[in-house]
């Protein structure tokens, strides 16, 4: 049979804690209460629509392994969206007589100043190195290799140091 | 929120040290509070409340939730305890704070030394077992204790792991045989065969590494996460196994195996220091280079 166990309710708990005679450790007393196997079950369904998810991405600890894996993703969507967007608006730019030929970008990027150049170099330059050279990781990791804890955080941070050395040496380009 | 918590965790502590002292001193305390309100009274209250020389008072965090009160919202509760009357592991604070402080505290545990799997949660951070984790005695940072991270709570720190179970019997996690023994009597293995199975058979399916995965957090209805997987590769690692097709074909969609990412959050939370992300990745070569 399925019984349902009534320990000592929290408030009642602490008030014996709190009185002075009970110095005695008090003594814990459980009921129990019959009840067919289906209510039991309603208890709990009820109980289970309540239930709050516990915290996740806000709690863990950033580590070189997701943090990394979440950066190879953004700079994915990055990579891939900037492709779209510009190839889409070459496609449309007729229409609209915009002109986006080389020539006009180079131009018109050329006129800008430095610092502006190569930090939109940097920016455009890291989501490509760091996709990249994690891409090697990948490929690594899908034939079997490098998986102990040790080599995924030194070839994590060798990643990033990497793409950041590289990003920045083509921003200066 | 949490300064009714601070409050409450500073009253049982209080109460802690005053049911340490001499009796007749145990006699003053239900007007104590009252007393500690008076500046004069406050200053000596605090002189006598003053930890003794050479305790170590280290604060712990932990989530509360109760199911009896489900409109209130899942609080912190702040603990403190001298760590120097406390013993080593995270399990003994845990146990400590039930037993001295608040008997309301739930957490499921079992044979404190890391084989049962049942003291598993989230310890500053990172999933682990509390009883093989060490208290860091650095008493100037606070510990933070959760549940399993992104599980449905049943009460405090006790997840509720009906789906990844499920999971687990839908693996078969059994060996499956057409063939009798060749000899009649027991399935033999060669040295080689069995050391195939040394880092898979020690999981003792915790759950630290599938809740510690953010594709097992957004995906857990249909992605297997690692500790299944792992145990998945246990039995198509095993030579005396025949259903080896079976199993790699009920992996072979886009959700129970591929949803994989090699995140390796799990290999790196791993309190059996097991490696889940390399038995995924030899599930993976074994589909894809045959």
């Amino acid at each position: 049979m399925f019984a349902l166990r009534n320990t000592m309710r929290g408030g009642a708990a602490r008030a014996v804690f709190r009185s002075p005679v009970a110095q005695v450790a008090p003594r814990r007393t459980a009921a129990t209460q019959n009840m067919p196997e289906n209510a039991a079950r309603d208890i709990l369904v009820k109980q289970r629509l309540n239930r709050p998810v516990s915290p996740h991405l806000g709690i863990y600890r950033p580590q070189i392994t997701w943090y990394g894996s979440a950066l190879n993703r953004i700079t994915a969507s990055i990579l891939s969206g900037g492709f779209y967007i510009f190839g889409f608006s070459y496609l449309i730019a007729p229409l609209f007589g915009w002109d986006l030929s080389s020539q006009r970008l180079a131009k018109s990027f050329g006129s800008l100043p430095k610092p502006v150049k190569v930090g939109t170099k940097m920016l455009l330059a890291f989501p490509f190195t760091y996709h990249s050279l994690n891409g090697v990781r990948h490929l690594a990791w899908d034939l079997g290799y490098g998986f102990s804890n040790k080599a995924v955080m030194q070839t994590g941070w060798a990643t990033v140091a990497a793409s950041v050395a590289s990003s920045l040496g083509l921003a200066f380009v | 929120m949490p300064h009714s918590a601070d409050k409450r965790g500073s009253f049982t502590r209080l109460e802690a040290r005053l049911r340490l002292r001499r009796p007749h001193q145990q006699l003053q305390r239900s007007n104590l509070q009252e007393r500690a309100r008076s500046p004069g009274i406050q200053d000596l209250h605090n002189q006598r409340a003053r930890p003794e020389k050479g305790s170590k008072i280290k604060t712990f965090h932990i989530y509360r939730w109760n199911p009896d009160e489900p409109t209130q919202k899942p609080r912190m509760q702040s603990y403190t305890l001298d760590l120097n009357k406390t013993g080593p592991m995270m399990l003994d604070a845990l146990i400590r704070i039930k037993n001295e402080v608040d008997p309301t505290l739930t957490f499921r545990r079992s044979c404190r030394e890391g084989i049962c799997g049942s003291c598993a949660m989230n310890i500053d951070g990172i999933n682990t077992l509390a009883c093989l984790c060490r208290i860091p005695t650095d008493t100037k940072k606070a510990s933070r204790i959760y549940p399993l991270p992104h599980t449905y709570v049943v009460k405090d720190l006790v997840p509720d792991l009906t789906q990844f179970y499920k999971q687990y019997r839908s693996i078969k996690p059994y060996l499956q045989r057409s063939t009798p023994p060749p000899d009649g009597r027991e399935y033999r293995q060669s040295k080689a065969e069995r050391k195939k199975l040394d880092g898979l058979y020690e999981c003792i399916l915790c759950a630290c590494c599938s809740t510690s995965c953010p594709s097992y957090w957004w995906n857990s209805e249909e992605y297997l996460g690692p500790a299944v997987l792992l145990q998945s590769y246990r039995w198509i690692a095993d030579s005396r196994d025949e259903k080896k097709a079976e199993r790699k074909d009920a992996l072979n969609n886009s959700m129970s195996l591929y949803r994989c990412h090699t995140i390796l959050n799990c290999s790196r939370t791993c309190p059996k220091g097991l490696n889940p992300a390399l038995a995924i990745a030899e599930i993976k070569k074994s589909m894809a280079f045959t």
